[in-house]
């Protein structure tokens, strides 16, 4: 009993982990049709930068923020530099792209931050809560990542749903030529799309490595599971990417308590290949299938 | 090709593929012999490493170039290869010959890749990279976690194997030198990548090979024509998946340790750089990219040494200059070496002709 409810509240805080993450994924899917396979090393570096800021003797609150920022920046700069070439060639072209992204980053952050093991700091105390006299194994930390994402999941609906710049967005990524002819400045806005995803990716980059070790590829198999989660939830639904998170996470966690941590990506796998042969268009899906 | 009759010797040689392909092999082999003749242990071991590289490379090549599947998962299919080989070698040594051993390789993977393949050829793009990429991150995990079986963290080590006695008596007879173990396996490698690429060669410019080529352009159109689609996708999986076998089985006797830290995502993200940069469907380009991938890390580990970086550091620079290559082919030379190579020279013969886009699929009609 113990070692479930141990178990679940892993699953549901590293659940809440990969829908932030899957959430970044589906962004940049319904603005662009390009899954960024680079989004895991992009939340590496900000990470590294909130690491280095905190290592020089500044607030953990300071590099937190500077982490979302530096990724704001580097997700506009990535689609402004690299994607924009790619835009409307075939998908494989920006495929390719965003794993070259993906290699060259990893070996850039090996090379000035160095391949070894460092500790990230966490600004909660690493206790589970004591109820009783039973330690219930969710600890501040991890209030504090399931909160943060459920704030971010508000802030970015509530931009969708109520603003101005939300609704050009959401007119870009819907079609991109009528709202083109209707004003809408639509690179501006994909511009956007990819750095808004970008700090959603750095913030699951700083929740995965609170209290944990950082080094160059430890996103590596986030982006897997990332991928994963949105697909589950049929990568063009955010609400999906949430509930896919959640339900890779608890179930992942599951393989994790009661098989053995290696067999974790196996089973992502396994949950990827039979959700794609039995649901391709994911489990909350209302696109209609496409032929072509 | 032309059908035009000629008598001359030249024109009956290059008359069919297979002709060509055979010809090509024979002038391919008397290099080898000649190369391998003349450099010493050192170097052996490089082009044996080369010749795995480039049968992985040329395996992939075919399924991203002809068919249009982007595989990021061949390193998981080298290491199941290569497990198959160190599983064999290290119970029973010396049991069966190491063809026979490479050639149950290439059986075990064909049947990992057949599943995979089925998946894979109902999804497109994005969604068979994700899943490839998935493959890629499970599969070292296998090894670790059934550590019984496969070692564990530190892998299974495998004898060097011993020289034939009638394969060191034909090449003292065509050479005169004798045959050290490197040696044999630099030839061993070389071996299989040329009858892999006559036998790649072939399907490329066989009903089987136009095919892939009709499914990759236009999947409905391909299958309004009354080809089945996903038979094609799994059957291009699956000798892809064959050639990556033996390429593991190779690279297991050459390094002579199967190890799950040997078949990380950058072993699969650097097969495709080659594939990228010789240009899809090239097997040419599939030999120059598994040369640069197996020369360029130590030239470009000694500049970084050079300019003051310490080891680690540069031990960095090789997957660095991967992942730049495959960012600039896609954004400057979308058709990679061999294709743009080709491009200019089609533009020099016929200037008037307009430039042809190929945004990554090949135009040639057999791969040389």
């Amino acid at each position: 009993m113990q070692q479930l409810l141990t178990t679940s509240l892993a699953g549901l805080t590293l659940g809440m982990v990969y829908a932030a993450f899957a959430l970044a994924l589906v962004l940049i899917w319904r603005s662009t049709r390009i899954v960024n396979f680079a989004q895991a090393p992009m939340a590496m570096i900000t990470t590294y930068i909130a690491l280095l800021i905190v290592d020089a003797g500044i607030p953990y609150w300071i590099g937190f923020v500077a982490a979302l920022l530096s990724g704001l920046v580097l997700g506009a700069i990535i689609e402004r530099v690299f994607i924009r070439p790619v835009e409307g060639k075939p998908e494989m072209n920006a495929i390719i792209l965003t794993l070259g992204l993906f290699v060259v980053i990893n070996a850039v952050a090996a090379i000035v931050f160095g391949s070894h093991y460092r500790s990230f700091p966490v600004p909660f105390g690493l206790r589970g809560f004591e109820v009783g006299d039973v330690t219930v194994a969710l600890t501040g930390f991890d209030v504090f990542s399931i909160c943060s994402v459920v704030v971010v999941m508000m802030l970015l609906l509530a931009l969708f749903r109520y603003t101005d710049v939300g609704l050009k967005m959401r007119a870009s990524a819907f079609n991109q030529e009528v709202s083109r002819m209707l004003g809408v400045k639509v690179t501006g806005m994909l511009t956007l799309g990819w750095a808004l995803a970008a700090v959603v990716g750095s913030l699951s980059g700083l929740l995965i490595a609170g209290g944990d070790l950082v080094y160059p590829s430890y996103m590596d198999s986030v982006v897997v599971y990332g991928f994963v989660a949105a697909v589950l939830g049929g990568l063009d639904s955010p609400v999906g990417a949430v509930i896919g998170g959640l339900l890779l996470g608890l179930g992942l966690s599951v393989v994790s308590g009661y098989v053995g941590s290696e067999l974790v990506p196996l089973a992502a796998l396994s949950i990827l290949i039979v959700v794609l042969l039995v649901r391709p268009s994911g489990l909350f899906s209302h696109a209609t299938a496409r032929r072509v | 090709m032309s059908r035009i009759s000629s008598d001359s010797l030249k024109a009956r040689l290059l008359r069919t593929p297979l002709r060509r392909n055979i010809l090509g092999a024979l002038i391919g082999l008397v290099i080898v012999i000649a190369v391998l003749e003349s450099v010493g242990p050192f170097r052996q071991g490089q082009f044996a490493t080369m010749a795995y590289l480039g049968i992985a490379v040329g395996g992939l090549t075919v399924l991203t170039g002809l068919n249009g599947q982007l595989s990021l998962g061949h390193g998981a299919f080298m290491a199941v290869g290569a497990y198959t080989t160190a599983l064999i070698v290290h119970d029973a040594p010396k049991l069966l010959p190491l063809p026979v051993v490479m050639l149950l390789s290439m059986l075990a993977t064909v049947v990992v890749g057949a599943v995979v393949g089925l998946a894979a050829a109902r999804l497109h793009g994005p969604y068979i990279a994700g899943a490839t990429l998935a493959l890629a991150v499970a599969v070292p995990g296998i090894a670790s976690f059934f550590g019984d079986t496969f070692g564990g963290e530190q892998g299974l080590s495998v004898a060097q194997p011993t020289v034939p006695a009638w394969f060191a008596d034909a090449v003292y007879f065509l050479t005169a030198h004798d045959v050290s173990s490197s040696k044999y396996l630099a030839y061993l490698g070389w071996f299989g990548l040329i009858v892999t690429f006559v036998l790649l060669g072939n399907l490329s410019a066989s009903r089987m090979g136009r095919t892939w080529r009709a499914v990759r352009d236009d999947a409905v159109a391909a299958e309004i024509a009354g080809i089945n689609v996903g038979r094609a996708r799994v059957t291009a999986f699956v000798v892809s998946a064959a050639c990556a076998g033996l390429a593991g089985s190779v690279m297991v006797m050459v390094v002579r340790l199967a190890a799950p830290s040997g078949f990380t995502l950058t072993l699969s993200l650097s097969l495709l750089t080659a594939v990228v940069l010789g240009g899809l469907g090239s097997l040419v380009g599939a030999l120059i990219g598994a040369a640069l991938l197996t020369f360029l890390p130590q030239t470009i580990t000694g500049l970084g040494l050079s300019v003051g970086l310490s080891d680690l550091q540069s031990a960095q620079l090789a997957p660095f200059a991967y992942g730049l290559t495959l960012v600039l082919v896609i954004l400057l030379a979308p058709a990679g070496l061999v294709g743009t190579i080709r491009d200019a020279w089609h533009r020099r013969r016929s200037p008037d002709a307009p430039a042809i886009h190929h945004e990554l699929h090949p135009k040639q009609e057999t791969m040389q």
